[in-house]
């Protein structure tokens, strides 16, 4: 009963969301005021009816209700209840469902809060979120009902894929689909916009919280996903250039540049067309995401399902969305009228170059995502494009953009004087001097790129204080701060990537039972190694003993686990972090002569990558609650309860 | 500096396709050069694969080849595709699944003697979560699997 009660929600949320659309075309065509006002009503409900199926298909996963046939593929009940609570979101069905729940909710969020915008503006952004809605429940409702039985219902469950047997499954994914579906509301404002000829600085203010808010959530769950890939694959990386990474990269990329642009928009009524068209760019990323990491185009631990209808599906949705908002962008930039002009050296300056060099990179991502699966499509042909490709396309422009951004925030608006920015920016630029200076002198070897890195993030990280510098440092408002934290974040992020490319070191032996092995400044020595047995699987724990010159010795115990389902490996690596980096270790495979291979690594200052993600992600919590509390004291008192 | 100020939004809109452009050619000559392609030992003997570029190369790992080095974390093997070999060398925790007489897809790039150094391998895992890039290969390199059937039966 439970299933169906979900299913039926699942179908009345739908049928709103098709009365949401029509009542709001309707009401935005004529004007009249009663169809206007029915629509926030009614996206509260659909909003509340998705939530109720969301909430009762995790509630068929924790009581594991094997005659569902989601919950019989994908749990378990020897599954530990964490795993059966986040496993809701483990598969293709029900992370749609997540997905679908969200969009719905952003759009009641709207409804409910929106206070400043035009009336009809907002509806037809309500009328937009729906008729996104309504092709995402169809998908869920024809392609991937999550609710569909299973007779006879199987004695237990598959389980669900052990490289997701981790806390981060409760975490990472719902913080990015926040991310991914939060740039729908963008869109949909964007559409409501262009609708009414609306386009102008009260529609950025009311769109900025919503790409702010989606924006921290995509960084902090890129840093999350970042931080779970290095510890959980035992492969020491933090980034791959992984089509899946991509599809996460490529929102925030566009996202952020939207987040700039916007801000012209609502404070100097400029970049009006081009806002517009960012904001549909920026959920189009979040839709290419969707369509790569869940059509089974690519099989990683992310795609769940290979079935080419839904592929299809999807990528018809993406079709229809994308091509019809830029449709509507043609038909309507004639009538956005042109901003405030400024001149080129300003912050607009400064903010239109960013935006220049994050669509650049992004066209890179997009490119060499898309190219092996274009290629094989066209021609057969099957490669792959990795890192190399990636880092030197797109390293060179993220260092100039860098620069840019230490030199914006400094800028004033309309115009500017080169000269006498750079005079602003010489102590950043001596720090630089003394950085180069210092990294010559003490290691000789170190390589171009991430050499260029670390001298660019000393003087960012200077130059991204110098916002405060000479003001009231009581009176300034927040949004300063969370601008100067968020770009000092990326600082202490581009430290920590130099830093561990350019002083990484690694041990690979096979060691025996006693032997001791260096690894950076550590010793290493091989304790035992031992079978353990865990909740749903089995393992072999080493037992390894580390320490650093005279200090006290620790130890760490790196794993391989063996799951019995589905029949699967992983390796638990060991890392110990301390100051100044992560020692990180990962036992393999045992030879004839009983040595076991171990895989040592140490990482200086590694740990300042997710930080930086981190305080990026805190800076723009910090900006939110400025703009946000600003927007409160000067709404107007019309409020919708 | 002053920008003329009736041209700058063409200005401002000339730019962003500039940069798009760019940005898409730059990434089409970076891809001609890092696309990493997918060689069977035939292909490769074929097509002179230049050394030090990155690929892909996938077959069988032959029957016996597998030899562990003292230092117990190179192996050496060879891969085949029954008409052609490639010695491999790779240093590394190989995946479970590698074993003799089973698919395989090592990346790494050819030498000037024409031997393969492998920095990574893929092995036939779990198909669930395989990238379908990797499962074609490995069905490719699987097809193989009944001919060496056969010629042990002809032997």
């Amino acid at each position: 009963m439970i299933a169906e009660a979900g299913l039926a929600a699942l179908w009345l949320a739908a049928a709103l969301a098709a009365l949401q659309l029509v009542l709001g075309a309707m009401g935005v065509a004529s004007g009249r005021s009663d169809l206007l006002a029915a629509v926030r009503p009614i996206a509260l409900v659909q909003a509340g009816l998705t939530a109720v199926a969301f909430l009762t298909l995790i509630w068929l996963f924790v009581a594991v209700d094997l005659s569902v046939a989601l919950v019989a593929a994908n749990d378990a009940s020897t599954k530990p209840l964490l795993y059966k609570f986040a496993g809701t979101w483990g598969n293709h069905e029900g992370s749609m469902l997540m997905w679908v729940t969200i969009l719905a909710v952003a759009g009641g969020a709207v409804a409910l809060f929106e206070r400043r915008l035009n009336e009809r503006t907002l509806i037809a952004t309500l009328a937009a979120q729906a008729a996104i809605g309504l092709g995402f429940y169809a998908f869920l409702l024809f392609a991937s009902n999550p609710f569909a039985r299973l007779n006879p219902a199987p004695i237990e469950g598959q389980g669900l894929n052990p490289l997701l047997q981790d806390p981060g499954l409760a975490f990472h994914p719902p913080t990015l689909y926040l991310g991914y579906v939060g740039l729908s509301v963008a869109f949909s404002f964007a559409v409501g916009a262009l609708v009414t000829r609306d386009v102008g600085a009260a529609f950025a203010r009311a769109m900025r919280p919503w790409v702010l808010g989606a924006w921290i959530l995509l960084t902090l769950g890129i840093t999350a996903g970042s931080y779970w890939a290095y510890y959980e694959l035992g492969w020491g990386g933090w980034w791959f250039w992984d089509p899946v990474e991509n599809a996460s990269l490529m929102p925030w990329l566009a996202a952020t540049a939207l987040l700039h642009s916007v801000t012209v928009l609502a404070t100097r009524e400029g970049l009006r067309a081009w806002t517009v068209m960012l904001a549909v760019v920026a959920f189009s990323m979040s839709m290419v995401g969707t369509f790569l990491v869940r059509s089974g185009i690519l099989t990683s631990v992310h795609a769940f399902a290979v079935d080419p209808r839904r592929g299809s599906f999807i990528l018809a949705l993406l079709a229809i969305y994308i091509g019809g908002a830029l449709a509507l962008f043609a038909l309507r930039v004639g009538t956005v009228r042109e901003g405030s002009r400024f001149d080129a050296v300003s912050r607009e300056g400064s903010l239109v170059i960013n935006n220049l060099l994050l669509s650049a990179i992004l066209g890179i991502v997009l490119v060499g995502t898309l190219y092996p699966l274009v290629a094989e499509a066209v021609t057969g042909e099957k490669l792959s494009v990795g890192p190399p490709y990636f880092n030197s396309a797109a390293g060179p422009l993220a260092l100039i953009l860098v620069l840019v951004m230490s030199a914006g925030p400094i800028m004033k608006w309309r115009r500017d004087d080169l000269k006498l920015t750079l005079m602003r920016l010489a102590p950043a630029l001596l720090l630089s001097a003394l950085a180069l200076f210092g990294l010559v002198l003490l290691s000789p070897g170190i390589r171009i790129l991430p050499l260029l890195g670390l001298v660019a993030a000393a003087g960012v990280a200077l130059a991204s204080l110098a916002p405060l510098w000479k003001r009231n440092l009581r009176r300034t408002p927040l949004y300063i701060y969370g601008m100067v934290v968020a770009h000092l974040g990326i600082a202490v992020a581009l430290a920590g990537m130099a830093s561990e490319s350019a002083f990484n070191q690694e041990t690979l032996v096979a060691a025996r039972v006693g032997e001791v092995h260096g690894v950076g400044p550590y010793t290493i020595r091989l304790d035992g190694v031992e079978p353990v047995a865990g909740p749903n699987y089995t393992a072999i724990a080493a037992t390894v003993t580390a320490q650093r010159g005279d200090n006290r010795p620790f130890t760490l115990h790196p794993e391989t686990r063996n799951f019995p389902s589905p029949q699967t490996e992983t390796n638990e690596a060991a890392i110990t972090t301390v100051l100044d980096g992560q020692l990180y270790v990962v036992v393999g495979k045992s030879d004839d002569d009983g040595r076991w291979q171990l895989r040592l690594w140490w990482k200086p200052f590694v740990t300042l990558i997710w930080l930086g993600g981190a305080l990026v992600g805190f800076g723009g919590f910090l900006s939110l609650i400025g703009r946000v509390r600003r927007e409160i004291r000067h709404a107007p008192p019309r409020a919708y309860i | 500096m002053a920008v003329k100020a009736k041209n700058q939004r063409m200005i401002l809109a000339l730019l962003a396709i500039v940069a798009i452009v760019g940005a898409a050619l730059l990434a089409m000559s970076a891809l001609k050069d890092q696309a990493a392609y997918f060689y069977t030992p035939s292909d490769a003997k074929r097509d002179h694969v230049e050394p030090g570029r990155a690929v892909r190369l996938g077959g069988m790992v032959q029957k016996g080849s597998i030899k562990r080095q003292p230092d117990g974390v190179t192996i050496d093997f060879i891969v085949t595709d029954n008409v052609e070999t490639v010695p491999v060398r790779f240093t590394g925790i190989v995946p479970d699944l590698f074993k003799e007489d089973s698919g395989v897809v090592a990346e790494g790039s050819f030498q000037a003697d024409g031997g393969f150094v492998a920095t990574n391998i893929l092995a036939k895992h779990d198909e669930r979560y395989m990238p379908p890039q990797v499962a074609g290969e490995m069905h490719k390199t699987e097809s193989l699997e009944p001919q060496s059937d056969q010629q042990k039966g002809q032997k």
